[in-house]
């Protein structure tokens, strides 16, 4: 099944009723998808909004009401979003934020990238908020992570992105899907607008004009994250017990940076490979660990060094730090990876 | 002729003067003293007991005021 | 026997509105209140208030409430809508915040004919940041960012959200009413009446443009802020039903 089909299936099956988004290569199918998807059932709502702007203020409202809601789009409509979702993180709205990303900056083009990393996990939007951020790289991922997505959402009261790319999104892979959750039987949520029956009325703001209410909410939203940090950070080890030099990567580089490690395995030099799955919270102490026994770690990225940096942040001097990147869309293939993790390790008589 | 009186409150009124152009019978004034704001409040100048009231009680000031100070009664 | 003929209605909070001496904003909420009690549907209705002098609607009206970024809250009571049909959702702007950043969303808002019920505010300025100009500043009027006055091929000319509204197939009832006096409040509570029940009858787009005084941005007194609408704005925006496609005549 196509990418984009699978997050907008495995969307639906996780509970998903609520769906508002705008045309945008390359992620047209996942809307298309939807639009179909969500005809076939009574409760289900589907939007095409006249922006990517509206679409998110128009899940902003959604979201409001305690509906799972998902919008989906590509760096450029996500850039179009970023307000909005930073006024969802201040008002602790769940929601679902599809990206899918291609070549930028401007209008770049339709090929795969990874060059919003720093969008997506510093926060594209004002306000110092953050996003659980998490970064499939296979048909089966796209399954878990968008399943996963939203109960982290509603878990945690806040906007997840889901950072794919271009290839993620066409790439077509064999899925299995589990049992749909019914919405109907997710917990109750009590914070929603339901109108003021046997209650008080209820608001749903961000506007805090005393500054020290203001405070108070921005250390209640850093002890949210500090509780993500701790609970929810993911990362896929590959041959890394025995490995001389560790690739980090993640998404479609990492696919390619496996081959690469595979290659390199049979020139006889022992690689492995440090895949974050949680862009944010991203695994600083699991990485920081591998880099006190690896020694050298080679950042691959389709960009020019972003999460090169949470890397030098995590791992500081435990280890040699190696960057290769390939800007704009263009694929990098394995052999090329592993070329590079030749040249390293004989460079640094690593066996 | 029926009667109605007004109460207003006195420190609720932002001293707009909607309400004394709204009346057609001119029975409100803007007072002489403050309120706990510091604006001059509204007045209804009758005594709402006296038979010589010249309020009807047509709440035209009451559905002026912004602040929903003035509260009607007829009768 | 006493009677008391005129009250606070009950879906207005005890709070003390914030509002300048002679705002319209403070008699439209008393409107909206009064409607909401006679429809006794306070417990259903859901409110997104723009950001502006009215971003603090909520501690006035006794409703759920949910806030939308400057110029979003048509798209945020679409969300709140379409997924609680049930509800009666509508939205509180004012003209900056609906016809100049929130144009696209309120038209196409309209174009889908979201069974929408909203309430726009036109006092010619952008109020709670001190009285700038905004799109329905009329030609001439000085304002914080026209000192010289509005100048059409420099500023634009005032914008008629409404008309534009009009042509949108979706939207069913569109008025423009003023809060100038007791007749124009009636005739205003009445609009924002019928644009509830154009909701509840499930028939599409509802809104009201209301012409409000804004004295302290105007620096005029509330009564010649009343007087300058009656004698100069309604001029460029007439008070009239703009458009009306419902049968029922409520």
């Amino acid at each position: 099944m196509r990418g984009s089909h699978v997050i907008a299936e495995a969307a639906t099956l996780a509970g998903c009723r609520f769906y508002a988004g705008y045309p945008i290569t390359p992620q047209n199918e996942l809307p298309e998808y939807m639009s179909g998807r969500f005809a076939k059932l009574e409760d289900a709502t589907f939007i095409q909004a006249e922006s990517e702007l509206a679409a998110i203020n128009i899940l902003m409202g959604a979201s409001m009401t305690g509906a799972r809601v998902m919008t989906s789009s590509s760096s450029p409509g996500i850039s179009l979003k970023q307000e909005g979702i930073s006024y969802m993180a201040g008002m602790e709205l769940p929601a679902v934020i599809v990206n899918i990303m291609r070549g930028g900056p401007g209008l770049g083009n339709i090929a795969p990238s990874q060059q919003d990393y720093f969008q997506a996990t510093r926060g594209g939007g004002h306000g110092g908020y953050r996003t659980i951020v998490l970064a499939p790289y296979s048909g089966q991922e796209l399954v878990t992570l968008t399943m996963k997505a939203f109960d982290l959402a509603d878990t945690y009261r806040m906007p997840v992105v889901l950072l794919g790319d271009g290839l993620i999104g066409q790439m077509m892979e064999p899925v299995t899907f589990p049992e749909p959750v019914d919405p109907a039987t997710l917990p109750k949520k009590e914070w929603t607008l339901s109108g003021a029956k046997g209650r008080d009325s209820r608001l749903i703001a961000s506007l805090l004009l005393d500054p020290v209410k203001m405070e108070q909410h921005n250390w209640k939203l850093a002890r949210k994250y500090e509780t993500i940090s701790q609970r929810e950070t993911a990362y896929e080890p590959y041959l890394l017990d025995d490995a001389t030099l560790a690739v980090v990567a993640f998404g479609t580089a990492a696919r390619i940076a496996k081959g690469a490690v595979n290659r390199a395995r049979k020139e006889g030099i022992k690689a492995g490979l440090f895949r974050p799955i949680t862009l944010w919270p991203f695994p600083e102490t699991e990485l920081k660990t591998l880099a006190g026994k690896v020694k050298h770690i080679l950042v691959f990225e389709m960009n020019l060094g972003q999460m090169l940096e949470d890397v030098r942040l995590s791992v500081g001097t435990e280890a040699a730090i190696h960057f290769h990147g390939r800007p704009g869309g263009i694929i990098s293939t394995p052999q090329e990876i592993a070329d590079v993790i030749i040249k390293l390790a004989y460079r640094h008589e690593l066996d | 002729m029926k009667r109605g009186f007004i109460r207003i409150n006195r420190d609720l009124c932002k001293g707009c003067g909607l309400c004394i152009t709204a009346c057609p019978k001119q029975s409100i004034k803007m007072s002489e003293s403050l309120n706990i704001k510091g604006y001059h409040p509204a007045e209804y100048t009758e005594d709402e007991k006296s038979e010589d009231r010249t309020c009807t009680g047509c709440a035209l000031c009451a559905i002026m005021c912004p602040d929903v100070a003035i509260e009607v009664f007829r009768g | 026997m006493v009677k008391q003929v005129f009250k606070k209605p009950e879906s207005l909070k005890e709070n003390i509105y914030h509002y300048c001496p002679g705002c319209g904003h403070s008699i439209i909420h008393r409107l909206i209140a009064e409607v909401i009690d006679e429809f006794g549907i306070r417990e259903k209705t859901i409110g997104v208030p723009p950001a502006g002098c009215a971003v603090l609607a909520y501690n006035y009206l006794d409703v759920d409430m949910g806030e939308a970024p400057h110029g979003r809250a048509v798209a945020v009571a679409t969300g709140i809508k379409r997924a609680r049909p049930d509800f009666v959702v509508f939205t509180y702007q004012g003209d900056g915040d609906i016809a100049a950043i929130g144009t696209a969303e309120t038209i196409h808002a309209a174009n889908r004919g979201e069974r929408l019920t909203v309430i726009f505010v036109n006092n010619g300025v952008y109020g709670m940041t001190g009285g700038q100009m905004a799109p329905t500043t009329l030609l001439g009027q000085i304002t914080t960012t026209t000192p010289g006055g509005r100048v059409g091929l420099r500023d634009g000319y005032p914008l008629d959200l409404s008309q534009m509204l009009a042509v949108a197939a979706g939207s069913v009832y569109v008025e423009r009413t003023s809060v100038t006096s007791p007749k124009n409040v009636i005739k205003t509570k009445k609009a924002i009446k019928k644009a509830f029940q154009v909701q509840m009858d499930d028939l599409g787009f509802s809104l009201v443009e209301i012409l409000s005084p804004c004295p302290t941005n105007w620096k005029l007194s509330s009564v010649d802020s009343c007087k300058r609408i009656n004698e100069e704005v309604v001029k460029n925006y007439p008070l009239k039903v703009i458009k009306d496609t419902t049968q029922t005549n409520g």
